[in-house]
């Protein structure tokens, strides 16, 4: 049995009186696109939040890579191998798309904390990249503000940041919203490519990428993950399509 | 074709755009003013220069805070004024000849001003590190509170010491030496100040333009973004803090050095005001924007404030004006948006 890289352990979120997670349980192994899915109000962003660090939990744990990160700052998580794309993207805008990631690739390399030498004549910084900047198809666009790019580039962008850390896992936030058919297309192929290096989670609306790209999907209803599966036992399952598929299927 | 073609080319030399250019011409006369002044010996103009600068001084260091790192703090009077009570209590034991404290090992007063600006910078750091390891837990509008409810307690402090004058303040009866340089000359303490602007822009630009430059930078637009990129925001913005917290107290040094005086209006809260209207009204985040904005301030004051002592009713309609219409200061007025790369 492959030993999973991102674990999560009977994790509860409650805020008042809503439990917004409840005893949340998955895995993501390697070499596999694990879907999170449910309806809006799931409690998908909530679980996110707890897996990336803005969110403490208020019991279960959160293992990366086997150490147990749940105490640990989202800045942390990230240098421990978690990168992350947002349903929004967050980018610092009026920077251009390569030093958005210059900043991931200098985190990766060790402390922020170097005052003197200039990071715009530091070539291997820059280059570096520019090398995850093409990667992920944006050659040409590397010195475009981002306040400047498109929807679906900036996701690109954020997703170079996440593979500059040189990531263990990635979490992936709604990556198809606002990109279009062909933007999707694209990025459903892009994700396939990375599969065999990096595992996904993927949390998406988007049913067709799920289906096509998923190996394990996991269906979260009202806080709780009510069924995982395989992409045709959770086609077949009665009860996803109850809670969740409803009017489409 | 190479990935590294469709970038702009490093620039190692001086930018020399319009922002380049105001820089230039804007030293310039700061520069040739008092040279000019001092040759036909009106030294009050030089002394006008001198405080200029000094103020520009403790712009460059709050700038750094709020244009770099999006830190709009409301206290930096406190490091102002921390760093010209170094210069006085210093000047002040020197020249009694008393120790400033004896326990737990002796500390005597010093009219060395190399020493008085280490000791106020370390003194304005450390305050900065306490401050700012609290105040940075909060934002926004409660940063702003909370660093001028420090900087309000530090004045109360100093006025309820009476060691050192209290209310009425400390005169420094001799102004503080470097070496056998003649810093009572009006000129020479001029050029001195000068020269710590032009190393305080030099430092501040080394640093923006730095890793650590980027990662404060950051703080700044996107603070989510910096913690995801694997680089905790937090050690990140109070260094940031820090390093501003001891430029403007290096400048309060040399303003008690200028007035020969400290007193807590240095500490006061209108004064954390002032230094906020050289950075706006110059243009946040504009390296050379505070020396802009405190020459506009302290030629207001000056002159209109000779006329009228209704002077701070036309500051505010040209703060009025620089907020409403251009949101990137006198500079913005001038050279455009601030460019990025």
């Amino acid at each position: 049995m492959t030993k999973p890289v991102l674990q999560v352990k009977g994790l509860h979120k409650s805020f008042g009186a809503l439990q917004a997670t409840k005893n949340v349980s998955l895995d993501l192994k390697p070499n596999e696109i694990h879907a999170l899915i449910g309806p809006n109000g799931a409690g998908k962003s909530t679980l996110i939040g707890q897996i990336a660090g803005w969110i403490t939990p208020d019991s279960g744990s959160i293992i990366l890579d086997g150490e147990d990160v749940t105490g640990e700052t989202v800045a942390s998580r990230s240098q421990k191998g978690l990168g992350r794309s947002f349903q929004v993207s967050s980018l610092a805008m009026e920077v251009s798309a390569r030093r958005n990631v210059m900043l991931s690739v200098q985190a990766s390399q060790g402390s922020s904390f170097r005052f003197w030498g200039q990071i715009k004549s530091d070539r291997d910084l820059r280059e570096t990249a520019g090398h995850w900047l093409v990667k992920v198809g944006l050659s040409g666009r590397e010195d475009v503000a981002v306040s400047e790019l498109s929807h679906g580039e900036r996701r690109q962008v954020e997703v170079a940041c996440a593979l500059a850390l040189k990531p263990k896992a990635l979490l992936l936030d709604e990556p198809m919203a606002g990109l279009g058919p062909t933007g999707s297309v694209q990025l459903t192929e892009f994700l396939e490519e990375i599969r065999p290096e990096i595992p996904i989670l993927l949390i998406e609306h988007d049913m067709d990428a799920v289906f096509r790209l998923a190996d394990r999907i996991t269906v979260l209803v009202g806080g709780a993950a009510i069924l995982s599966g395989s992409v045709d036992e959770i086609r077949a399952s009665a009860l996803v399509r109850e809670a969740y598929l409803g009017e489409e299927a | 074709m190479q990935v590294t073609d469709t970038a702009p080319k490093p620039v190692t030399g001086f930018k020399f755009n319009r922002e380049g250019a105001t820089n230039v011409a804007v030293m310039a006369v700061l520069l040739a003013l008092p040279l000019w002044a001092s040759s036909v010996g009106e030294d009050y103009y030089v002394n006008l220069a001198s405080l200029i600068t000094i103020f520009a001084i403790a712009g460059v260091g709050l700038n750094f805070a709020i244009g770099q790192g999006g830190m709009v703090s409301f206290g930096h009077a406190a490091f102002f004024g921390i760093g010209g009570y170094t210069a006085g209590i210093a000047a002040f034991h020197s020249f009694e000849e008393t120790l400033f404290m004896s326990v737990p090992f002796a500390i005597s007063g010093t009219n060395q001003m190399l020493i008085i600006w280490v000791v106020a910078m370390a003194l304005c750091g450390l305050a900065a590190l306490a401050i700012g390891a609290i105040s940075l837990r909060t934002e926004g509008v409660y940063f702003i509170m909370i660093t001028l409810a420090f900087a309000q307690m530090i004045y109360y402090f100093a006025i309820s010491w009476p060691t050192y004058g209290g209310e009425d303040g400390l005169s420094i009866y001799l102004r503080n030496q470097i070496g056998a340089v003649d810093t009572d000359h009006a000129l020479t303490f001029f050029l001195i100040c000068f020269g710590l602007l032009l190393a305080a822009i030099f430092v501040s630009a080394r640093l923006s333009g730095s890793r650590f430059g980027a990662a404060l930078g950051t703080a700044r637009m996107n603070e989510t973004r910096l913690a995801t990129s694997g680089i905790n925001p937090f050690p990140i913005k109070l260094t940031g803090f820090i390093i501003s917290a001891m430029i403007t107290g290096l400048a309060g040094a040399l303003f008690a050095e200028l007035n020969g005086f400290v007193g807590p209006s240095m500490l006061s809260w209108h004064r954390s005001g002032e230094i906020m209207v050289f950075v706006i009204l110059g243009g946040v985040g504009r390296l050379y924007g505070p020396v802009i904005g405190a020459s506009l301030f302290v030629l207001l004051e000056t002159y209109i404030g000779e006329w009228t002592e209704h002077w701070q009713l036309l500051l505010g309609f040209a703060l009025l004006g620089v907020v409403l219409f251009a949101r990137g200061g006198v500079m913005g007025l001038i050279a455009g948006r601030a460019r990025h790369d």
